[in-house]
């Protein structure tokens, strides 16, 4: 028998935190990764420089040395909060830069003409990022940011190193009673593998749903 | 409506605008002609900032073009610009296209600008087409949707930089009758193109641009027949022998 399913609860309630950290960090760096890659092309040279340092330092540091950080030295700061959520944190901030660089890509697809024709017609530059250049730029980098949101998943399991129970440090637990190395790490490698899939095709359906016809 | 005043304009080195004057009253029509190059496009882009401009002065309706912010947004939405590539949103329907800056920048309640909208559509012959995304449209359907899209905003004056040169032949007629229209209907507009008989046909003054400058002005009947610069004589010659 399988060990993982002798313990099925305790793998559940794991991956249910492992699903929790992907999907909530997955919005909150979407969210957060568009406000910087508006930075990055708003007129205030200020804003764009700090956008441009934000990614570069995210995209140059280990997510591990981040989780590290911001689990032990942020409650010397005298910041304290639970496990889970400092991961999910520190998941946002980290996987936004990767997500900024795939929007940012996108707004290079979008013509300048667009941006232009918005401008002639009297909307404000926030105006017509929001509702011309975004839009586009989003749905060009659906696949990209599918695969920004796989990362993601598959980072979430660096919180095992901080204590997070999540998937892979309930296995990881089960493992040291059961002792089958090879079955429970490639059952848990197949969770993962299935998650992956799922947003992978969850990306290509919503690709070719908001695909703009040219 | 439109004043310019010793308005220069350089791209690095290159002195695209040289001391333009010119002046466009309410409901003229002022179609302007050049060589490819000689900076119609510019003088055009000009009047709403799409290009800014290093000398001289721009006044649209008396007032001088604001240089950033709200104040110039507000002042682009009095000017309505159509280009040569069309330029509708991709990703929104026609309809869309025409009520998006009303909505927004106007803040007309949505159920009046789809109204308004579609007698716009209606009137440049594109009604049923209101559904459509942009890239289901021909060339000709596009730009008079763009034509639409500006007129939505009720401008004081209109400009048109070369609307038909990316059109295919067939297509060219029916822009320029929504356009000899609305020149009829009293609206103030600066058109850039290439064809001479809308110009015959609709403009009240021709200006020749080459090389940066306004060579020659003049009523199109005065200046088709008789030029009175050998500048436009060999542009006339050039094209007409196409
Ligand atoms: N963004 C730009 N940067 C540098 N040079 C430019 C730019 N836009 C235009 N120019 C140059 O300025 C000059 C005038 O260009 P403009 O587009 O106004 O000419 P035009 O009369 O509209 O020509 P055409 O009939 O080919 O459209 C040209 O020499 C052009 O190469
Ligand atoms: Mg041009």
């Amino acid at each position: 028998m399988n060990p993982l399913i002798d313990n099925l609860g305790l793998v559940l309630e794991a991956l249910g935190t492992t699903l929790l950290m992907a999907v909530v960090a997955g919005v909150g760096s979407i969210v957060l990764g568009v406000l910087v890659t508006v930075a990055r092309v708003s007129p205030i040279r200020a804003l764009r420089v700090a956008a441009f340092g934000y990614v570069q330092f995210f995209i140059n540091v280990p997510l591990l040395a981040l989780l590290l950080l911001a689990v032990f030295a942020l409650p010397d700061a005298g910041l304290m909060l639970p496990l889970t959520p400092t991961a999910i944190i520190v998941l946002i901030v980290y996987e936004a830069a990767y997500v900024a660089e795939a929007v940012r890509s996108g707004v290079n697809t979008v013509a300048v003409g667009q941006l232009e024709a918005s401008r002639a017609l009297g909307l404000t530059l926030a105006q017509s990022l929001r509702l011309v250049v975004l839009p586009q730029a989003l749905r060009a980098v659906v696949q990209p940011i599918g695969n920004v949101m796989i990362a993601l998943a598959m980072n979430t399991a660096l919180a095992a190193a901080v204590g997070v129970v999540e998937l892979t440090a309930a296995v990881n637990k089960i493992n040291l009673v059961a002792a089958q190395p090879i079955l429970i790490f490639s059952s848990a490698g197949v969770i993962y593998m299935g998650i992956a899939l799922a947003i992978g095709l969850a990306a290509g359906r919503v690709e070719r749903k908001v695909a703009i016809v040219r | 409506m439109v004043s310019l005043r010793g308005v220069d304009k350089y791209f690095g080195e290159l002195h695209v605008l040289k001391h333009i004057d010119l002046t466009v009253q309410a409901s003229e029509v002022v179609v302007v002609v050049g060589p490819s190059g000689s900076g119609k496009s510019t003088l055009c882009r000009s009047i709403n900032r799409l290009e800014s401009i290093d000398a001289g002065e721009i006044r649209v309706d008396g007032e001088p073009l604001p240089v950033e912010g709200p104040a110039l947004a507000a002042l682009r939405a009095d000017v309505g610009m159509v280009f040569q590539s069309f330029n509708l949103f991709a990703h929104r329907t026609v309809l869309e296209n025409v009520t998006l800056a009303p909505i927004n920048v106007r803040r007309v309640p949505k159920v009046d600008a789809r109204r308004e909208a579609m007698e716009l559509l209606d009137r440049v012959g594109i009604a049923d087409k209101a559904g459509h995304l942009p890239a289901q449209l021909s060339g000709g359907q596009q730009q008079r949707a763009a034509i639409a899209r500006a007129l939505a905003m009720r401008p004081k004056v209109m400009l048109f930089d070369e609307p038909t040169s990316a059109l295919d032949p067939e297509m060219v007629g029916e822009v320029l009758d929504v356009m000899a229209s609305l020149a009829a209907e009293g609206m103030t507009m600066i058109v850039v193109t290439h064809e001479m008989g809308f110009a015959r046909r609709a403009a009240d003054r021709v200006v020749f641009m080459d090389q940066g400058q306004i060579v020659e002005e003049a009523a199109p009947d005065q200046f088709f027949d008789a030029p009175g610069s050998e500048r436009a004589r060999s542009f006339l010659a050039s094209v007409l022998s196409h």
